[in-house]
């Protein structure tokens, strides 16, 4: 793991604003990976897993709104949800990196899915324990549901992993495409030591060993091998995104963009 | 439980009219169910001004029927002349499939949806998944089909010894 990130302007937060940072970027991974699911619908490959991949989709939407809300109260702005999620621009969205990546084929959705679905529930588990009782509240409702999502994304990434030399073959590079944005889930910056420090948030470097051991053992049943790749230097959860997010943001806000406050 | 228990001699007619009232309110998904057999409603209570505070909880955090239920709760105050009813969204403890009460339980089976298997709290939950009886035949010899059914809250089963599809509401 790197060191300590610096992030811009991060010291000289009140702790309501590193706070409200923190929340956004739990909810932005959320929104951007629900939306990426939401790309499947109509299109998987078998009813079975569309109906799968539009349930994960709205859970995941679901926990954003929650996150979403809170981080609007604590900016203080009067900026709601929709507010958040429609109108804020790319650089603006704090998501992890690894979720705005396309859909790709089923394996490759199933790998990012998993490789996400098993970060947070690392970092849920541990907020259900934060100091904070409204971010313990939603964790502790998002963490029963990431289970499933967690069964459902490493039930696939076994079947595909061990199963014919072409899923084998469609995963394996899936991972070894995916897996240079994995540091970006475990490398602390200002932010996420100040919520740590003051019991709000889990030390990222404590739940770095169970991801793996998790990761690992899902690997093995899987007979796939863990990549060793450079790390991304771009970091999502600063504001500094793959050229994809841009895109999907366009599809997601088109509506509210050319017809502000459309309702229906 | 499903919601905050206290004595009956704490509870104000109020209360149970309202409570009453609310018990009319059903699941826009499964039409059968109440919010009450359904553990969504949390609390009924008469504040100090009069004024009744009704506490409600989503079983999902994306489950679309939310903002459904939360309008039709809203209409059955209004409409029981509870207009001035105090309407909160509560997230913790989080909504468990325990909370089904057991005639939920039934009016799950009898609509055709296997009620879930095991309580969340059941350590033996942790061991193994359990056999999901049909609700059509009774038959445990059946698979499951997908983990995510019509709904989040819903796996999808088939059985093998009536052939039927359906769905099995999951714990969690």
């Amino acid at each position: 793991m790197s060191a300590t990130l610096a992030m811009p302007g991060a010291p000289d937060m009140t702790p309501e604003e590193a706070r409200c940072v923190y929340v956004l970027r739990l909810a932005d991974t959320s929104l951007v990976l629900g939306q990426r699911l939401a790309e499947w619908i109509g299109h998987a490959p078998a009813l079975e897993e569309d109906l799968g991949l539009a349930n994960l989709s709205l859970d995941l939407i679901g926990q954003a709104r929650l996150f979403l809300t809170y981080a609007g109260e604590l900016e203080g702005r009067g900026r709601d949800e929709d507010a958040l999620a429609f109108l804020r621009d790319a650089p603006e969205f704090l998501n992890l990196a690894l979720a705005e990546q396309p859909n790709g084929d089923f394996g490759h959705t199933i790998v990012r899915q998993w490789l996400i679905d098993a970060w947070q529930l690392e970092v849920y588990a541990a907020l259900e324990h934060s100091a904070d009782t409204r971010l313990a509240a939603i964790a502790a409702k998002a963490v029963r549901e990431t289970r499933y999502h967690y069964r459902f994304s490493s039930g696939w990434l076994v079947r595909l992993g061990d199963g014919t030399p072409e899923s084998h073959g469609r995963v394996q590079r899936a991972l070894d495409e995916l897996w240079r944005f994995t540091p970006e889930l475990f490398t602390p910056d200002e932010i996420d030591e100040r919520m740590s420090r003051a019991g709000l948030a889990p030390s990222l470097a404590e739940l770095e060993p169970r991801w793996s051991a998790r990761i690992d053992e899902a690997l093995r049943a899987a007979t796939l091998v863990r990549p060793v790749t450079q790390p991304y230097p771009w970091h999502g959860k600063r504001g500094i995104h793959t050229e994809h997010l841009g895109h999907l943001l366009g599809e997601m806000q088109h509506l509210q963009r050319t017809y502000p406050g459309a309702r229906w | 439980m499903p919601m905050t228990v206290r004595a009956m001699s704490q509870v104000s007619g109020h209360e149970l009219e309202v409570r009453k009232l609310l018990a009319r309110v059903l699941d826009p998904e499964i039409p059968v169910l109440s919010i009450v057999d359904l553990g969504i409603l949390r609390e009924v209570r008469q504040e100090a001004d009069g004024r009744m505070r009704v506490a409600i909880t989503p079983t999902y955090s994306g489950c679309p029927a939310t903002d459904a239920i939360r309008t039709l709760v809203r209409a059955a105050l209004d409409a029981g002349g509870y207009a001035d009813a105090i309407l909160e969204e509560v997230l913790s403890p989080p909504w468990t499939s325990d909370w089904l009460t057991p005639e939920g339980r039934e009016k799950l089976r009898a609509f055709g949806i296997a009620p879930p298997e095991e309580s969340v709290a059941s350590p033996r939950r942790l061991l193994a998944v359990a056999a999901v009886s049909c609700p059509r035949c009774g038959s445990r010899a059946t698979e499951c089909v997908s983990e995510f059914g019509s709904t989040p809250c819903k796996a999808h089963y088939r059985c093998s010894t009536c052939g039927e599809p359906f769905d099995y509401f999951k714990c969690l």
